[in-house]
């Protein structure tokens, strides 16, 4: 007991600097100003534990983004120019497109996949079905994209599994057997490989959900889908949405998928800026291209954005 | 009364029959994936491979083959990215999750924009700034680019674990005697070490798997696994290919089997708030 120290127990205490008496006025002052010292100091320290990996993040990864997005208005003398993006939107303006279809309709597969998912493990009334559900879905959430392209390049040729099972169950004729490595691939190996992850999220979030209301609306004979719909889905709506632009994202940033299944043209920008850099080690125009990706994603970003703007007006 | 049975029985066989397709979507691409890496000869149009076989093993196996070498990569460089990662995420964490402090939720939007912002610009960039200091395709300049997008994940997972922690066990500590220091080695680092632990294993899997960065910026000395396996893939040899893809495999899979134990519902209902 001897050991306690004198300013310990002042610790508690550190937000009520105002209080004592006023004959112990000038003395409080002192000890006033020495916590607000002490307070500044504390708030020093805390930046100085955080600024390592501040600059990190700043030096390996911002300082970089924002080189590219001089490189892609800079002319070969330095001056400014958008040279780089009128070559860019000539040569690539049918890629640009190709990557925002696919995109957009993987991500709205994968919402579509995922709140299936998650609603049966939520509202499933079947023990057995939700439980095999819920061993199952999972298997792809960490398998890199990389690996997920080779997978994929195997099972959708047209020599792969996928089309010897459909022409085994009597589904197609052997002569209409086609490899789906086109766009149709891109977008089942982005789903295949991105659906869990989003699963996961919400499934997380709509299990920490407040069951009473899904009860109640249950008692009254709401189907289930209503349920999902109506009652379930709001509120997990957050949580949906940065699922959904985290892959979207990270879709636009892949580059082994679209190598491996499908590198002619048509095909995504990365590709396109990946050939920019090895062929003719272009880097403004590759720069000028991923800038235009980064508008691509920063219009998913904005998306997200105005639902959490909404949500703070909201309370 | 036969017709509601007739029901609930056609209703289970479409539940089964959903199931059965949604394993076969997952587990169909797998197995595929299998077959390759035991076919000595597969080609068209046989269903099945011709012949089975190690064949293709052995010459990964080998002492000459290259595959040993990238995994011995893949996994310096990925402890070496959790050693940096951890480093400067610890004290970050700490920071951020115990101690007042300003413009916190900013901080740790910040940490998130390797993740939420494409990242082949940047890797298209840096790998030009690491040609001129001579930090292209050394394996210090993967560990730098793998550490700083798996960095949010490091920091946002530590910051909860020590927030989790109980404060007055710490007050405890510290009425008795103990130095700021002490205290946090022996009473806060080992309650907060398992949600450490997680975020260095997710830390670990993202370098492991990471492809991006290390073909910009690895080229033409860093081979790591995922590379290997690119370029075996793009060769035509989907044997290598298939076996390297395998052994990526396992990390994955092991870890996609335990995660819940790691990241608990909360958690992930805390992400969006």
């Amino acid at each position: 007991m001897a050991a306690i120290r004198s300013e310990g127990p002042s610790r508690g205490a550190d937000s009520a600097p105002s209080g004592g008496s006023a004959a112990a006025k000038p003395q409080a002052w002192g000890e006033h100003t020495r916590e607000r010292r002490r307070e500044g100091e504390r708030l020093l320290a805390a930046f100085a534990l955080v600024l390592p990996a501040l600059l990190v993040v700043g030096v390996f990864f911002v300082a970089p983004l924002v080189l590219s997005a001089v490189g892609a208005f800079r002319d070969a003398d330095g001056g400014f120019t958008l040279a780089h993006f009128a070559k860019s939107l000539d040569l690539y303006t049918r890629d640009l497109l190709f990557t925002i279809e696919i995109v957009v309709l993987s991500t709205f597969l994968i919402a579509i996949v995922a709140i299936a998912i998650a609603g049966y493990l939520t509202l499933g009334e079947h023990p057995r079905a939700v439980a095999v559900l819920r061993w199952l879905y999972r298997w792809p959430l960490f398998i890199p994209f990389v690996v997920a392209g080779q997978i994929m390049r195997t099972f959708l040729a047209k020599n792969g599994m996928l089309n010897h099972v459909l022409i085994g169950t009597g589904l197609i004729e052997p002569i209409s057997a086609q490899s789906m490595l086109d766009w149709r691939g891109i977008v089942i190996a982005f789903v295949w490989k991105q659906a869990p992850f989003v699963t996961l999220l919400l499934a997380g979030a709509m299990a920490s959900l407040e069951r009473q209301h899904i009860e109640a609306a249950r008692n009254l004979g709401a189907p289930r889908w209503r349920v999902l719909i109506d009652i379930v889905l709001p509120q997990v709506r957050g949580t949906l949405l940065v699922g959904l632009v985290l892959s979207f994202v990270a879709m636009l940033s892949v580059l082994s998928v679209p190598l491996m299944i499908n590198p002619n043209s048509p095909t995504m920008i990365t590709v396109d800026v990946a050939y920019r850099i090895n062929t003719f080690a272009d880097y403004a125009v590759a720069n000028a291209l991923c800038l235009l990706s980064l508008l691509l994603a920063a219009s998913g970003a904005a998306f997200y954005l105005r639902h959490a703007v909404r949500k703070v007006e909201n309370g | 009364m036969s017709a509601t049975v007739a029901a609930r029985y056609g209703q289970n066989a479409l539940r089964a029959l959903v199931l059965a397709l949604l394993a076969f979507a997952i587990f169909g691409p797998l197995l595929n994936l299998v077959l390759w890496a035991f076919a000595e000869k597969w080609y068209f149009p046989s269903k099945l491979p011709l012949e089975y076989g190690l064949t293709f093993w052995q010459r990964v196996f080998a002492p000459r083959g290259n595959a040993l070498g990238s995994l011995g990569t893949s996994i310096w460089i990925a402890v070496l990215t959790v050693i940096v990662s951890l480093a400067v995420a610890i004290p970050a964490g700490y920071a951020l999750g115990r101690l007042k402090l300003p413009w916190r939720g900013l901080i740790l939007l910040a940490f998130l924009l390797p993740q939420a912002v494409p990242n082949l610009p940047v890797y298209v960039n840096i790998a030009q700034v690491f040609y001129r200091i001579g930090l292209a395709g050394t394996i210090t300049g993967v560990v730098l680019v793998h550490a700083s997008h798996g960095l949010v994940l490091a920091v946002w997972i530590a910051s909860a674990a020590f927030a989790s922690v109980d404060a007055s066990l710490e007050e405890a500590a510290r009425n008795m005697g103990a130095s700021a220091w002490t205290c946090f080695c022996t009473v806060t680092l080992p309650l907060a070490a398992p949600g450490l632990m997680a975020s260095a294993i997710f830390v670990f899997l993202e370098s492991v798997d990471e492809f991006t960065g290390t073909y910009f910026v690895g080229v033409p000395d860093v081979t790591t696994l995922p590379l290997l396996m690119f370029n075996a893939s793009m060769g035509g040899n989907y044997q290598i290919a298939s076996i390297t893809a395998l052994l990526l495999l396992v990390p994955s899979i092991a870890f996609m089997l335990v995660v819940e134990r790691f990241l608990k519902a909360d958690v992930l209902a805390m992400v969006g708030r």
